[in-house]
């Protein structure tokens, strides 16, 4: 009996204010999309960072007979053997240091062959212009400084570089990004939560009768005002399922079907983590929308 | 019944309290008439029954409860053992008669074998058998305060409060309605009724409790509206 005579209000409720019905799905369709996509820009990130940081290193290069006239760096000469074998046992030394790799210039020639392939520029070269270099991995990627520190003034070395930093503008992008979504994000939940407020005013206002008979007969306050929660709660579930279409659609259509074809150097985030993210957008859409409503109710229907 | 302990409600911004300092008891079975001028204080005293308002100063004992230290969700089971009719009969025009009696029952969860019994029976009751299945807008407005008293009556209510039910209504439906709360009274329902009617007040010769600028003046069984004024 009560919960039939529960959805049968929030029917009619539903239909009698079709438009703002309309205008709270929508509203909290986006935004409960934004939410996740930023949700999964933010695990696209990780993935990344996990994936790139494996793979790269600090790397000591060492000056060339070609530095050697054109770098200020390298105004004693080439690097010599002892000068290398030094820096190896220093490096060997350090705590943070994982692994230590040494790549010839005729191995840094081969790969940037296999890189640029036919190029102008790397038809030109040859391995002796290529500079020989330390592959040196850390236990931490966050402390590079202490090679730079160390190693970047010994003789013989040209230059020290953090690989990280080339990724790092890039990771630094994505977050803006991220960033930027969740504040239009925050934006369109705030136009979704004062949308809510004014249908239950509008919906409260209309159904005055039925609520000051209620009220009078000693319906419960659950009861009187369940039918307006339940209202906003559907609404925003409707919404909340749009938001899971998007997410769902752009994962398929945007991510596999289109950019993991264009950029094969990046892994992106899988199927789990959109999987994972769907069940919270739900909740959101779900309790979010009852929330304001019932904070709505107790401004605008007198119990 | 309902006890009065020197009650007294100021409503905010206002400088006259709407009753000031009202004693009084209302016994159960009792048929009392609330009589006095617009702005007496008779809403008042019956909002305060239905704990629609707090007193300012003073008890309200409904039922025996202290309405003061009932607490807000316990009201509407303390309204559930109230019933009340409006001048203006405050019908849902979209619902049937039977509808509307029903829904009184339905908001407080009761179950629908219940439902379907009752509603013919106080209908019949209220003299409106067969008419069930009518809207409130077909309805004389006669009719329709007793769809109103139908709906008030159907929980078996130990209180009946009536605001001027007879206030919409010409002499002789008036009469009608009247006899209808009193043969309610006569079950053993205590009936409070504020009233304009002077005719009505005469003629029934129940107790009658008159208000005038918020101060009890009168309290008499027995009574008539007005001495002459």
């Amino acid at each position: 009996m009560r919960a039939q005579f529960v959805f049968s209000e929030i029917g009619v409720g539903l239909r009698r204010n079709l438009t703002m019905t309309f205008a709270v799905i929508v509203s909290v369709a986006l935004s409960l999309a934004l939410f996740g996509a930023s949700w999964l820009m933010g695990k696209q990130v990780d993935t990344m960072k996990g994936y790139w940081y494996d793979k790269v290193n600090v790397s000591i290069f060492f000056c060339n007979e070609v530095d050697a006239e054109t770098s200020p760096n390298c105004e004693k000469g080439a690097v010599t053997a002892e000068q290398k074998k030094e820096i190896q046992d220093d490096l060997k030394a350090l705590d943070v240091v994982e692994s230590v790799q040494y790549e010839s210039s005729e191995q840094a020639y081969k790969h940037y062959k296999e890189q640029f392939g036919d190029s102008p520029l790397a038809s030109s070269l040859t391995p002796d212009q290529m500079q020989e270099s330390f592959r040196v991995k850390l236990t931490d990627p966050e402390r590079y400084e202490v090679i730079t520190s160390a190693f970047a003034e010994r003789p013989g070395v040209q230059e020290v570089q953090d690989q990280r930093n080339v990724l790092e503008s890039l990771f630094n992008l994505l977050n803006g990004m991220t960033y930027a979504a969740i504040g239009v994000m925050a934006l369109m939940l705030v136009v979704a939560i004062m949308l809510i407020v004014n249908t239950v005013r509008v919906s409260a206002f209309s159904r005055r009768r039925e609520t000051g008979i209620m009220r009078l007969v000693g319906a419960s306050s659950v009861y009187i005002q369940l039918p307006f929660i339940v209202e906003a709660a559907v609404a925003g579930l409707i919404g909340a399922s749009f938001a899971a279409v998007l997410l769902v659609g752009g994962k398929h259509f945007l991510i596999d079907n289109w950019l993991a074809d264009k950029i094969l150097l990046i892994n992106f985030i899988g199927w789990d983590e959109v999987i994972r993210v769907l069940p919270l957008v739900v909740a959101i859409g779900l309790l979010m929308p009852g929330i304001a409503a019932f904070f709505a109710l107790r401004k605008y229907l007198k119990v | 019944m309902i006890r009065f302990d020197n009650v007294t409600k100021l409503y905010p911004k206002q400088n006259r309290p709407a009753l000031q300092d009202v004693s009084l008891e209302i016994e159960r079975g009792e048929f009392v008439f609330l009589v006095g001028s617009s702005g007496s204080g008779k809403s008042t005293f019956l909002r305060l029954i239905l704990r629609e308002e707090r007193t300012t100063h003073g008890q309200v004992h409904v039922l025996g409860k202290d309405l003061a230290r009932l607490s807000n969700w316990k009201v509407p089971h303390m309204r559930r053992q109230l019933g009340t009719v409006f001048q203006d009969f405050r019908l849902l025009p979209n619902k049937t008669v039977a509808e509307n009696v029903a829904f009184a029952l339905e908001v407080i969860g009761k179950p629908r074998g219940q439902i379907r019994k009752t509603v013919p029976e106080v209908l019949d009751l209220v003299g409106l058998s067969g008419k069930g299945e009518r809207m409130p807008g077909e309805l004389s407005g006669g009719e329709q305060q007793r769809v109103a008293v139908a709906r008030a009556f159907v929980n078996r209510p130990m209180l009946l409060i009536a605001d001027e039910p007879t206030g919409n209504l010409d002499p002789q439906t008036s009469v009608g309605i009247m006899k209808l709360l009193d043969r309610i009274n006569r079950t053993g329902t205590t009936v409070i009724m504020a009233t304009h009617d002077q005719q009505i007040v005469d003629q029934m010769r129940r107790r009658v409790i008159e208000l005038e600028l918020g101060r009890l003046v009168r309290d008499q069984s027995r009574g008539v509206y007005g001495y002459q004024h």
